[in-house]
This record gives structure tokens, sequence and C-alpha cells, in this order.
């Protein structure tokens, strides 16, 4: 499913698109272990997580991931943003917890992989 | 690229392209009411042995240099064009796919096939043999030359250097407490390794290798280094910190064991999985510490070998 699609569906407030808001979101991801995401998160995927330091976007980008939401209105660092803008790391956000916004995605067919 | 390699891509390139884009567009043409002893001047002087026929755009027939010789053996009594021509002409449409045209070439043994607009039915082109090979040499060529800057394997790098033994080094220092900075030797070791053509997994494990082990000397010490070397079948890399240590070994290596202060785990850090998934990635893994002193991590990866 392609990510402006998504932050459609899901009413994702987009941060910064990353240069290209209809890349393809091939599986998700949650965690707000930077560890955990570095093992597991797959290329492509959509991170669910509340972290907003800039580790984030380092994370996302070694990894390949396709975006990243930050849950319960959590703002970005400025570093943060700065950073997703260098690497092209879309970011966006979303007023739910994670377990609630994790399950709407389930609905929408995107899966963990 | 080897032989097999080469074939199917040939393969696949006579489904791929379609008719339209080997075909020559500037097409020279007769009317019928030619006079055949005009023929052979307009054959020469475009270097061609045939030429379609049309009316109004479009194909009547086809006239080629063996007609006109077989006319002139007959008796070479005045006649026009549409009189002599072949008029059961085998076409091919603009959007089929060039392996029809190849195998109506060869099916029907001519030199050249009219090229026909599916929608106007008119003369859009005309494609023989000659412009097949040409076209998927072409696009043969560029597939080749994106592929070759894309895979320009290590292994063939050291291949060029003349030496009885080649090593590649780079060395990246790593401030302590700098969390912000955390990942940035890892991102570029990534892109380095990347340049230099090696396997996507190799890559991947050697970055999620030099991330964990760069925020373990950003977590823990003051100050630390990472060196990488690179022979032609091995990447091994050496992380030493001047640090506190580690006091038990085997307790640094269960899975979830961490003395991350509160202020680091609250960013998602020390969820005690560093050591653990350096491990993982690693083909060969050592870990010699001194309290008080630093730690070393020696870590190596097969260049060949496939996922872990």
């Amino acid at each position: 499913m392609c990510l402006s699609d998504i932050a459609r569906e899901l009413d994702l407030t987009v941060i910064y698109d990353g240069g290209d808001i209809d890349r393809e979101i091939t599986g998700g991801y949650a965690t707000d272990l930077m560890s955990d995401a570095i093992a597991h998160a797959k290329a492509g995927d959509l991170w669910v997580t509340l972290q907003v330091h800039v580790n984030v976007v380092a994370v996302a980008s070694m990894k390949d991931l396709g975006a990243v939401v930050l849950t319960q209105d959590r703002q970005p660092l400025p570093e943060t943003l700065q950073k997703a803008r260098d690497e092209g790391i879309p970011l966006l956000g979303s007023n739910l917890r994670a377990f609630d916004l994790i399950g709407r995605l389930y609905q929408l067919g995107i899966r963990g992989t | 690229m080897n032989r097999k390699e080469t074939v199917n891509e040939l393969q696949l390139l006579v489904y791929e392209l379609d008719v339209e884009s080997a075909m020559t567009k500037e097409v020279v043409t007769v009317s019928p009411d030619l006079a055949m002893d005009k023929l052979p001047k307009i054959l020469k002087s475009n270097r061609i042995t045939g030429v379609p026929v049309t009316e109004d755009g479009r194909l009547v027939g086809i006239i080629s240099l063996e007609d006109y010789v077989r006319w002139a053996a007959d008796d070479g009594k005045p006649s026009c064009v549409g009189d002599v021509m072949t008029r059961k002409v085998h076409t091919i449409y603009s959007d089929e796919p060039l392996v029809s045209a190849v195998s109506r070439l060869e099916r029907f043994a001519c030199g050249r096939l009219p090229v026909l607009d599916r929608t106007t039915d008119t003369l859009a082109g005309i494609v023989t043999k000659g412009d097949v090979i040409e076209s998927m040499l072409g696009n043969l060529e560029i597939d080749y030359r994106e592929e070759g800057l894309r895979t320009y394997r290590t292994s063939r790098f050291f291949e060029d250097i003349v030496s009885d033994s080649t090593e590649l080094s780079f060395a990246y220092e790593i401030r302590g407490e700098s969390i912000s900075e955390g990942g940035e030797v890892a991102s570029s070791l990534k892109k380095t390794l990347r340049r230099l053509g090696m396997h996507p997994d190799v890559v991947r494990r050697a970055a999620i290798t030099v991330y964990e082990a760069e925020m373990n000397v950003i977590i823990y010490a003051k100050a630390g280094r990472v060196r990488v070397s690179i022979d032609q079948h091995h990447i091994s890399m050496v992380v030493e910190d001047e640090g506190p240590g580690i006091p038990d070994l085997e307790q640094a290596m269960a899975p979830g064991f961490s003395t991350a202060p509160e202020s680091v785990r609250e960013l998602g850090f020390g969820a005690g999985m560093g050591l653990p998934n350096i491990k993982q990635c690693a083909e060969s893994f050592e870990i010699e510490s001194v309290v008080g002193e630093g730690t070393t991590l020696r870590v190596s990866f097969h260049m060949e070998e496939a996922c872990a």
C-alpha cells in the first residue's frame, strides 16, 4: 500500500514527506527500542514508535525503512526533522496510541513481516 | 555477464521491446503508378533492395530488386510498379513484440516487413533483420552498462591490484556521550561497502554490527574507534574503547541484560540487545575487556556468505 493512501485513511499528519509520499509500504514494525528496530524491522516497513530523537531517523535510514510514524501526537526534535530531510525519511504523526494505530494499520492490510 | 545470462537477456528483450522501437520510421515508398524503369535508381540511391508501394498512405504492395530482375528478364515491356509488385505482403503491427517480427521474417523468408499502425492501418515504418539485431544490441548494451556499474564487485577490485596480499582499511573515531551522533559510523560504513558493490546481506550485517558497537561506545565509554579491514574474502572489524570495561562478559552477552543509565533507556537504548545482535550478525565474534581500561571487540564477516 502506498504511504499517501495510508496517511489519508488513518488521518496521519505528514510532518515530512521524505521526498516521495507515494512510496510503497511493504510491512510494519512497532518498537521503542533502537536495537529491536535495528535487528528486526525490514526495508520498506512503516515503523511505529513514540521515540522522537534523532537516532530514530538514523536507524530508519540504516534499515531502509519506508517511513516513521510518531504516536500520541509527539513532535520530532528539530534535529530529528533535519536528519529526516537529509536522509529522505518520511516522518508522520498520529494522535492515536501505538496499540490503536497498529490495529488500524492491520485493518488496512499492513502486516508485520 | 556469462553466456547463459546473455541468452536470457536477449530472450527477454525480444519479448519486452516492440516493433516500433526497432523499425525505421522514415520509409521510402513508391506509388503503383511509377514506371518500372525508374525503380533501380530509387533503390540504388537509397541503398535498399525493396520498397513498399503505397496509395494515400495505405500499403498496397511491395516491390523488390528481385521483382525488377524478373520483370527485366521476362521482356521488360513498359509497365508500372502496380502491375509487377507483390500484392500479398506480410506485415506486422507496430505494437507487436519484436519476437513476432523475428518469427515472421524467418517463416516467410523475407528480408523486410512493412509495419502498420493498428489504429489507422497506414504504413508506419519498415523493419529488417538488421534493425532487430541493432535494436537488441543497443538495449543490451544499455542494460549491460547499468548492470556493470551496479555490480562492481569487490572481488574484481581486488583482482585488479597486483600484490601478494591486499587489504583495504577504514578507520572511524567515536566520541563518547554523543548520542545524537549515534549511527554516523554505521551509515558511513554502509555507504562505503555499498559503493564497493558488496552483497546487500553482508552490508546489512556489517552495518548492524557497527551500529550496535558504536552505540555501546557512545553510551558507556569516553571515546573509541572502529577499524575495518577488507581483503578479498573477509571484512574484519575491531572496535576499541577507553571505557569502564565489562566485569562479567557472560552476563553482558545475555539478551536483556543491561547496565545502561535510565536517561539512555528512555531513548530506547540499553535494552540489552546490542551484543547479542552483533553476535547474531557476525561469523566470528571475540570480546576482551579489562575493567577500568576498556573493551575490544573483534568480529568478521565472510563476503560470499549468504544470509544468516
